[in-house]
């Protein structure tokens, strides 16, 4: 029956041993141990969550890269119709001066040229004038040099007179 | 068993293999030498003594005034004790020995382990440095070396990787700390940590040197595991809320008449569950250890080097059985501790 009654020496040192372990145990290993033991347990959970932190950060800069290259795309396009459309313009503006201008030119063409064919009608008709009456006054010299052919002439005068 | 095991596998399971064969081997060595003990004198007497085999088991499982580590090897150990007549004494336990014989000493008498007064038979306050209170001793210096050292570890060690021993002992104060207090204790399970630990590697350590060659049986001592469920019960009694206490003697949610009936029965509970603590670790590593001790005395009961040999095959493996149960041990304690914490701390919200 020895086995099954707790000797009072050995309960008196496990209580003592036990108790004094607990206190020294508690206040130079456990609290340094369990400390440590939650520190790296919070490092480990701000790393995981910076990590986290970090991709979310990565993927809205790599939309945000997106957005931007996307504008850039946009802007060049809009820059490229731009220019185009300027271009066009420009040729548009340039073909239709070059046509005013050239419709200018002929009209200035014409009109001298017509001047000029006026001016040119008028010398042919002074010339004209002029070659009649010389051929008129040389018809005229010849016919009445002498004074049958005045006699004549008088005579058919009167008689286209007498018609009348 | 795995047919191509890896390297450190087989280096773990070899290690274990040489301690056991050691452990196995001495402790043969010490019955072996108990056997012979006990026969010599039968021999020279001339008559044939039976072989006293619960003797011998049980010498081995309880305390002693002085440690038999082998037949001619044994350490006297400082007795203390305090009687109201002759005050407080302190002498080596060898003065109760001459030439093996048991002698009295100082009007003291050792028999069977108890230390009365030799004249008047009363018995004394005996606060001796028994076997098992050195083994707690030895147990407390390993427990304070091995965490001041993993302690340190940290320290030097901090915001590094663990490694060492510390890496070793780290996993099983996690494991206690999430896999035990903190699922049955609740959320104020930090409080009871330090306590629950100091427990569980108490327990552990106690359980695992005593499976050594000639060590104590510290853990199966009942004094030692009476200690531990007492200072549970305490510690679950002080920190008993008003719910608990309400839950034990007006329990709500039933009818009147069965509140009386339930009483007495949750009062037993009460006192109960320390009694469960201490009897489960004591039987538990006594029932291991006798277990060894019979099996290892088959052969001196037998005469016969075929039964030794074929009782050490068996006693490995019981070996392997009782590290195992010194861990279940160890869990299981713990565990009820923190269950009993738990259920004393426990906020109802629905009541």
């Amino acid at each position: 029956m020895d086995l099954l009654t707790p000797a009072s020496g050995l309960l008196f040192w496990q209580l003592i041993i036990f108790v004094a372990l607990f206190v020294l145990l508690t206040k130079m290993a456990w609290k340094p141990i369990l400390s440590s033991l939650k520190e790296r347990e919070t490092s480990i959970q701000t790393a995981l969550d910076s990590a986290e932190k970090a991709k979310a950060e990565m993927a809205s800069l790599k939309s945000d890269n997106e957005k931007l290259l996307k504008q850039a795309r946009e802007e060049r396009d809009h820059i490229l119709r731009d220019a185009r459309e300027a271009a066009n313009r420009v040729h548009d503006q340039a073909q239709t001066d070059a046509k005013k201008n050239a419709d200018r030119i002929i009209q200035d063409a014409k009109a001298v040229i017509n001047i000029e064919k006026q001016a040119a009608l008028r010398d042919v008709r002074a010339q004209v004038a002029q070659f009649s009456l010389e051929v008129a006054e040389k018809l005229i010299k010849k016919n009445l040099a002498n004074d049958k052919a005045q006699k004549d002439l008088v005579e058919s005068f009167i008689k286209e007179l007498k018609l009348n | 068993m795995n047919r191509c095991p890896r390297k450190p596998f087989l280096l773990v399971k070899s290690t274990i293999f040489v301690v056991l064969a050691i452990i196995f081997s001495t402790s043969i060595l010490t019955a072996f030498a108990q056997g012979q003990e006990e026969n010599q004198p039968t021999e020279n007497a001339g008559h044939k003594e039976v072989f006293n085999v619960s003797e011998v088991i049980l010498e081995h499982v309880m305390d002693a005034h002085q440690w038999h580590l082998t037949d001619g090897l044994v350490i006297p150990l400082p007795i203390i004790v305090y009687s109201a007549e002759k005050g407080l004494d302190v002498f080596s336990s060898a003065r109760f020995f001459e030439h093996h014989e048991p002698v009295d000493y100082n009007g003291y008498k050792l028999e069977h382990n108890h230390i009365y007064l030799a004249d008047s038979r009363k018995a004394v306050l005996d606060l001796s440095i028994t076997k098992n209170v050195l083994m707690l001793f030895i147990n407390a210096s390993v427990l304070l070396f091995v965490f001041l050292s993993v302690a340190r570890a940290y320290k030097t060690n901090k915001g590094k990787a663990p490694k060492g021993l510390q890496s070793f002992i780290e996993p099983i104060v996690v494991f206690v700390k999430d896999e035990i207090v903190k699922p049955n204790v609740g959320p104020k399970y930090e409080k009871y940590l330090p306590y629950l630990l100091t427990l569980f590697f108490f327990i552990f350590f106690g359980n695992v040197l005593g499976l050594l060659p000639g060590a104590a049986n510290l853990t199966g001592n009942i004094a030692v595991t009476l200690v531990l469920a007492l200072l549970t019960f305490f510690i679950t009694i002080f920190s008993g809320n008003k719910n608990y206490w309400s839950h034990i003697f007006w329990t709500p949610g039933v009818p009147h008449w069965l509140r009386v009936i339930i009483l007495p029965v949750e009062l037993i509970g009460v006192f109960t569950k320390p009694f469960s603590l201490t009897v489960r670790l004591f039987v538990a590593i006594t029932a291991g250890h006798i277990v060894i001790l019979a099996l290892i005395c088959l052969t001196f009961i037998f005469q016969s080097y075929f039964v030794g040999i074929g009782s050490a095959i068996v006693v490995i493996f019981i070996n392997l059985i009782e590290l195992l149960v010194a861990g279940i041990q160890a869990y299981v304690f713990t565990m009820f501790t923190s269950l009993y914490i738990g259920m004393a701390i426990e906020e109802h919200e629905h009541h």
